[in-house]
């Protein structure tokens, strides 16, 4: 087990290198200039200077090392110095003051370092779309328990039914229809996620509350048609097994036997499709995000790629493609730990 | 003198050989029987074949021009809005009403239609050629097995709508001075959405190749010399249709979704020219005056995506040989 999760973490490096690569040689044929808005008084090498300033004048090789430096070098630098002087967790260990003015992945629009900009919006995000997944985990699971307990019943086709509209339904326009009907006609729920909202006391809370709601849902609903799915499927593949009629033949309560006997091994090959749902929580939400107007990662990602802010896109998806790797290898792992019928060896 | 034998002896009872009742059940005729049997994919895919049709012969039907514009009929409501709003601005002319620039809304849903629809069917076509691919060649090629897999695997562990995002926005221009405005944003899209679905197909196909090329009437093709290639069209390739044509189903709903998000999004077609995930777009700025021009695109995005995925249901069980016949 050990020996296989060192090798995946060890091909998983060529791995990420080529996706960055890739990316980054896709984003070299962007068609805009970063110094189109520069007003056109300003003559022609000045603007050169000006790109080149930005890092746009040497070769694409070169400009790729140079990113892979600032992310994979710089950019932990700054990460360590602000866990040891400003977090609890490390602050007790010496400044370390690694970072001496390097230059950093630099966003075109802002002009300011691109990681600052992204842990400025992950919070909203991991806010509304992580507590999306809790939820949708969380219905998904009893419903596709019980519409497989007592398959074909009223329960389960109605359970099949609302999942095959959910799986349907696309989130734009889960969306607006949300919107029309419970803050348009009702009232109930802003439409708008207002993200300079604090919560201090028990009114802001609701008011909290109420704003994440809809979003919530519509993006539950998608988690829950999916993973209700593959729970109702395993725990069929399950109920039928020999070991389950051992269980009831030894005069075990059918609590104990669907919930102990039967969900822990229903809940293996279910693990492992959570865990690689959770990447599309920092990154997936992106119409979502756009209609209910949470300005989250989903939603930095659009503005920049509308605002040709090439190092942004490049940092974003690079940083998509990163969890995706990670959680895949998470999955991996996690269904050999957990099935001890499984050898990667 | 022994007694003369029969020229044919009598057979024994038990033996007597007495041809089957019935005529024999060819696979397909199996398949449609057990397809018929499931009421929800029966459904959809009469849907399917509705919104098809429609999409295809709609415009002869109904000869608006979607894109015309009449200003003086703007903002129309659809007909049925007069049974409870007398003074609703309604007209047999413009049947589900009209936009905020007089463009008939029956003529933009038909004109998105065939937008959607021949985007998801390309996509999905394109995805289905590149998944089976792969998936037989690496099945059947050990050699190919491995750099093909891993190729599946790297496209597996890209983040497919920022992607998506990216690609389109960056060749936008190109294939528009190439192909033209509509053609090529067809073009594009098509491409950038089948070569980032195809592979759940190629590791399902890769998966019942590898099974397949194991058994024996695969090794009597060979032991008779027939050449890898007509192995794979005449052998392999029949036996793997089912799997590929449930993921067939999975890939069109996924592409008509894809589609209508990246028009949503506004990257996708220009902006005159009509699809549903468009519509959609324009019309939530003034969805509380005017909601049924986000209840009509998004019930035909919704209903035409639950029929194919409600096809592609029914379909898994048909072709199911351990379900069929149950």
């Amino acid at each position: 087990m050990l020996t296989y999760a060192v090798r995946r973490l060890v091909l998983a490096i060529p791995t990420l290198l080529f996706i960055s690569f890739v990316i980054f040689m896709l984003l070299q044929l962007a068609p805009g200039d970063p110094m189109a808005q520069v007003p056109l008084t300003v003559p022609p090498e000045v603007k050169q200077m000006m790109r080149e300033a930005l890092g746009l004048g040497e070769p694409p090789l070169v400009q790729y090392w140079k990113w892979l430096v600032q992310v994979f070098w710089t950019e932990p630098k700054v990460l360590v110095d602000w866990m040891t002087s400003e977090t609890a967790l490390f602050g007790w260990l010496p400044d370390t003051q690694l970072y001496q003015d390097e230059l950093r992945v630099i966003s075109w629009q802002t002009r300011s370092p691109v990681m600052e900009i992204v842990l400025q919006r992950i919070p909203q995000t991991l806010w509304v779309v992580g507590m999306s997944y809790i939820v949708g985990v969380l219905i998904a699971l009893p419903i596709g328990i019980y519409s497989a307990y007592r398959q074909y019943s009223v329960f389960d086709q109605a359970g099949t039914f609302i999942t095959m509209v959910g799986f349907s339904i696309p989130p734009f326009f889960t969306g607006p229809l949300l919107i029309v009907i419970f803050s348009v006609q009702m009232g109930w729920f802003p439409s708008i996620y207002d993200t300079t909202h604090e919560v201090t006391d028990w009114a802001s809370f609701k008011y909290q509350l109420s704003q994440m709601i809809m979003p919530v849902m519509v993006l539950a609903l998608q988690t829950t048609a999916q993973l209700s799915r593959y729970m109702r499927a395993s725990m069929l593949d399950n109920l039928n097994q020999d070991y389950v009629r051992t269980a009831r033949a030894k005069g075990l309560s059918e609590a104990i036997v669907v919930m102990v006997h039967v969900l822990r091994n229903s809940m293996i090959p279910v693990v492992t499709v959570i865990a690689l749902g959770v990447p599309a929580i920092f990154g997936g939400a992106i119409i979502t995000e756009n209609v209910f107007k949470v300005n989250g990662i989903g939603q930095l990602l659009i503005t920049a790629l509308f605002a040709n802010d090439l190092p942004m896109v490049m940092t974003l998806t690079f940083i998509f493609a990163f969890l995706i790797v990670l959680f895949n290898l998470i999955a991996d792992i996690l269904y050999g730990l957990l099935d001890p019928r499984i050898r990667y060896d | 003198m022994t007694e003369p034998v029969p020229a044919s002896p009598v057979p024994i009872e038990a033996l007597k050989d007495k041809g089957p009742d019935k005529p024999p059940r060819s696979k397909w005729r199996d398949v449609w029987e057990q397809f018929r049997k499931h009421k929800g994919a029966m459904v959809g895919g009469a849907f399917l074949l509705f919104i098809t049709l429609g999409v295809l012969v709609g415009p002869w039907l109904w000869t608006l021009d979607p894109q015309a514009l009449d200003i003086r009929a703007k903002d129309m409501r659809p007909i049925y809005t007069a049974i409870w709003n007398s003074e609703a601005d309604v007209g047999w002319a413009h049947p589900l009403g009209s936009d905020q620039l007089g463009r008939d809304n029956l003529a933009q849903l038909i004109a998105g239609g065939r937008a959607s629809m021949a985007v998801g069917w390309a996509a999905m076509l394109l995805s289905l050629i590149i998944g089976a691919g792969i998936g037989v060649v690496a099945g059947y090629f050990r050699k190919l097995d491995g750099p093909l897999m891993r190729l599946t695997d790297l496209f597996l562990s890209l983040p497919i709508l920022p992607l998506l995002l990216v690609a389109v926005t960056l060749f936008r221009q190109p294939l528009r001075a190439n192909f033209g405005p509509e053609g090529g944003m067809f073009i594009l899209i098509v491409t950038v959405v089948g070569i980032t679905s195809w592979m759940p197909t190629a590791r399902i196909v890769r998966g019942d190749i590898l099974a397949l090329k194991e058994r024996e009437f695969v090794l009597a093709a060979r032991s008779i010399g027939t050449r890898p290639f007509q192995i794979i069209k005449r052998h392999l390739l029949p036996n793997v249709l089912s799997p590929i044509m449930v993921s067939a189903t999975l890939g069109l709903a996924t592409a008509i979704i894809t589609e209508s998000a990246l028009s949503f999004l506004g990257v996708g077609f220009p902006s005159d020219f009509p699809t549903w995930g468009k519509m959609l777009a324009d019309a939530v700025a003034r969805m509380e005056d005017f909601p049924e021009r986000v209840m009509l695109p998004g019930i035909a995005i919704s209903l035409t995506v639950l029929g194919v995925n409600y096809l592609g249901d029914g379909l898994r069980d048909a072709l199911d040989p351990r379900i069929r016949g149950r």
